[in-house]
């Protein structure tokens, strides 16, 4: 026997033995999961760097046309919904308006689409190597969060432009929305990334809940709109709760009280700091349900994939 | 069931199978329509269990090289898989100390897109190495691979021996002190098949403990001191590598009958009569040297291989040959009528009997078949018989391969 092996023996004889696999599937489980994917923690920076990267390999443009999509979307918009079907007329600086709800659209759908099919997409690693599986979602979130900052410059540089700097101290509205969308969209994430597994379904659902998502947040429209629509039709009040705290509804609201400076308090439902900060709770509460439906689930990727 | 051959005391324990039980469900409607539609009690006909790990126990000491052997099917690939942590266990638990890593498929990390540095990077911290330990061992992960010209070009570009090298050189520099090993050894060239085991070895020295999952008998007894040999999910044995090979081929044999017997029964029999011939091949044996018909040979032994052949017909003069080869179907040895530049005398209808003696057959340890053929004086085949027989040589630990041969080691 060497001394490099005895050496290595006595360092074995003092660790201790843990059990393989996921984070076990008890309620404290959470917390285990959460330091595996912590002591992963350059992986999933790599991870990230690599879709990145890859994305725009080879094309010309590369990184622009995480630009050219919402910019066109933009004008689509902006043209058909502000100036033509007159959204415009109730909604000074239409433009911006468009543009601030749709980046943090964008942030949401973008989440959400790769995170869904982020365990199938990597579907060789998983099969054959074992790292903390929470990380494949994950990357997609952080690829997503790069993709939407770059078009959170450019909103920003817009606004410059168009002469209404977001300079306010309602700035900081946009925090907690990036930080809703990123819990919600997350934790729906990887729920849907396990169950993709299972159903490969799930991830064409997404994309049509994705599309009707864009349609039930005030995006192209306004809130005040909504709010005038279910008074006229003496709708009952929880109605307009029930619009108003959804989670994507109000990440928008945020963006635009942070960078649409021509809006007017009667532009956004009251008490938008604590709706936000009581989302924010039951976002946590989401993401830790999620997180055990996927460590549940997890344990038989390989085999289904 | 633990292995009490690997027990040394200063040893410690790296990985502890405890009761371990795997079944999978085997659903057969995949899509949410179909699901649906099978909703509730006639979904259960759409699903089936399958249980591929029943209760297997064991345990393996640091520094120990272990073979997982076992039939296709029997749970061997799962184990590994269950050990790697890639699946979990239905029932019981797995416990495992110290680094693993698993060339399972090599390059299963890497991104065609990417350069072949980034992939490095990428592929470490996918096998726990931190971004400063891939700094310290990036010079050496590249000089082992041999591909130094093209770290920098994106890796679809590369051979599918250049990826394959990457990749094993990135995962033997993780410092693993487990490795688990799946049928992989038998990628890339004869150098970098050796390069391979040779880095196998020094880890081997260094007190790392291997995990191989192999059919090959001859591979696992060339890098395991253990095995564990598996058979429908079950430890069928475990111990040393030589009784280990010999329980194995065993089952196999089992196997290999059964489904031998199946095919005679859907082939009607094996004996191809290759043209309308006036005769054919109806038995061959293996004879030792006292003329009684064995299955068990002991190498070097003479050994008598003999031929019924029926004529239908009286026929001039012909030919026959027999060969012996290895269930993969590798010759190991051959001859004929022709080869021995001799020739069947005419033969009348009724049955004839050819005997071929060896006088010494020096086969190493392993199964081995016996095919025939018969042909006419002008070698046109009248009747081919297929693995007509088949016998065993004891397999020796002292040696590997295919030809038996008595060696001895020395120092000056």
């Amino acid at each position: 026997m060497t001394d490099i092996a005895r050496a290595r023996f006595e360092r074995l004889s003092r660790e201790s033995l843990v059990q393989t696999g996921g984070g076990g599937t008890s309620f404290l489980g959470t917390w285990s999961s959460f330091r595996a994917v912590f002591s992963h923690r350059e992986l999933l920076a790599l991870l990230v760097r690599r879709d990145i990267k890859a994305r725009y390999k080879d094309s010309a443009l590369g990184l622009l046309w995480t630009l050219i999509n919402p910019i066109v979307q933009l004008c689509v918009y902006y043209l058909v919904m502000g100036e033509i079907l007159g959204a415009a007329r109730g909604l000074p600086d239409f433009a911006i308006y468009v543009f601030s709800g749709l980046t943090i659209y964008a942030l949401y759908s973008e989440t959400l689409s790769a995170s869904t099919g982020s365990i199938v997409a990597n579907s060789g690693l998983v099969k054959k190597v074992y790292v903390p599986r929470e990380i494949f979602p994950l990357a997609s979130v952080g690829s997503a969060l790069f993709t939407s900052g770059v078009q959170m410059v450019v909103l920003v540089v817009a606004c410059f432009v168009l002469g209404a700097p977001p300079l306010g101290w309602e700035i900081v509205y946009a925090i907690p929305s990036i930080l809703l969308v990123v819990l919600f969209a997350g934790s729906f994430g990887i729920l849907l990334s396990a169950l993709n597994v299972y159903l490969r379904d799930v991830q064409y659902l997404t994309q049509i809940v994705l599309m009707l998502s864009l349609w039930a947040a005030p995006i192209v429209y306004g809130w005040n709109m909504v709010n005038d629509v279910m008074t006229r039709y003496n709708l009952p009040a929880w109605v307009l709760e029930v619009y108003t705290n959804n989670p994507l509804t109000l990440a928008v609201l945020g963006f635009h009280r942070a960078f649409w400076t021509a809006g007017s308090p009667a532009d956004y439902p009251p008490q938008m700091a604590m709706r936000m900060a009581i989302a924010t709770l039951a976002g946590i509460l989401l993401l830790w349900v999620c997180q055990r439906v996927f460590a549940r689930l997890q344990g038989n990727f390989a085999q289904e994939l | 069931m633990s292995i009490e051959n690997v027990k040394t005391v200063d040893m410690p324990e790296v990985v502890v199978v405890d009761q371990v039980s795997k079944s999978f469900t085997i659903r057969k409607d995949n899509s949410l329509k179909e699901r649906v539609v099978t909703l509730g009690k006639r979904g259960r006909v759409h699903e089936e269990r399958f249980e591929a790990l029943k209760g297997v126990s064991f345990a393996i000491r640091a520094g120990s090289s272990i073979g997982l052997m076992g039939s296709n099917g029997s749970g061997k690939s799962t184990l590994l898989k269950l050990i790697g942590g890639i699946i979990d266990p239905s029932e019981g638990r797995i416990m495992r100390r110290g680094r693993l890593a698993a060339l399972l498929e090599l390059g299963a990390g890497f991104h065609p897109d990417l350069t072949g540095r980034d992939n490095i990077y990428l592929n470490a911290a996918i096998l726990g190495m931190s971004k400063e330990e891939t700094d310290e061992r990036f010079d050496s992960i590249v000089a082992f691979s041999e591909i130094s010209e093209f770290i920098d070009t994106q890796v679809k570009f590369y051979s599918s021996g250049m990826y394959v090298r990457l990749a094993f050189s990135v995962a033997i520099h993780t410092d693993p002190d487990i490795l688990l090993v799946d049928e992989v050894l038998a990628v890339g060239d004869e150098v970098f098949q050796r390069k391979c085991m040779d880095k196998i070895r020094q880890f081997q020295r260094e007190g790392r403990t291997i995990i191989l999952v192999s059919h090959s008998p001859e591979q696992v007894a060339e890098v395991c001191d253990v095995a564990v040999v598996l058979s429908h999910g079950k430890v069928a044995f475990s111990g040393s590598v030589g009784e280990a090979t010999k329980v194995h081929r065993e089952i196999l044999e089992g196997r290999r009958r059964e489904v031998r017997a199946e095919e005679d029964a859907a082939e009607d029999g094996t004996i191809q009569t290759v043209t309308p011939a006036p005769a054919k091949v109806t038995a061959v044996r293996v004879l030792d040297a006292s003329d009684s018909v064995v299955d068990l040979i002991e190498p070097g032994d003479s050994v008598t291989v003999e031929l019924d052949v029926e004529f239908e017909a009286s026929v001039g003069e012909w030919n026959s040959s027999i060969s012996i080869e290895t269930p993969q179907g590798h010759q190991v040895f051959g001859t004929g009528t022709r080869r021995m530049k001799t020739v069947h005398r005419p033969s009348p209808v009724g049955t004839s009997t050819i005997r071929y003696k060896i006088g010494s057959l020096p086969l190493a340890g392993g199964q081995y078949f016996i095919n025939c053929e018969i042909a006419d004086a002008w070698d046109t085949p009248w009747s081919v018989l297929f693995q007509g027989t088949m016998f065993f040589v004891p397999s020796e630990f002292r040696q590997s391969g295919m030809v038996h041969a008595i060696a001895s080691v020395s120092q000056n």
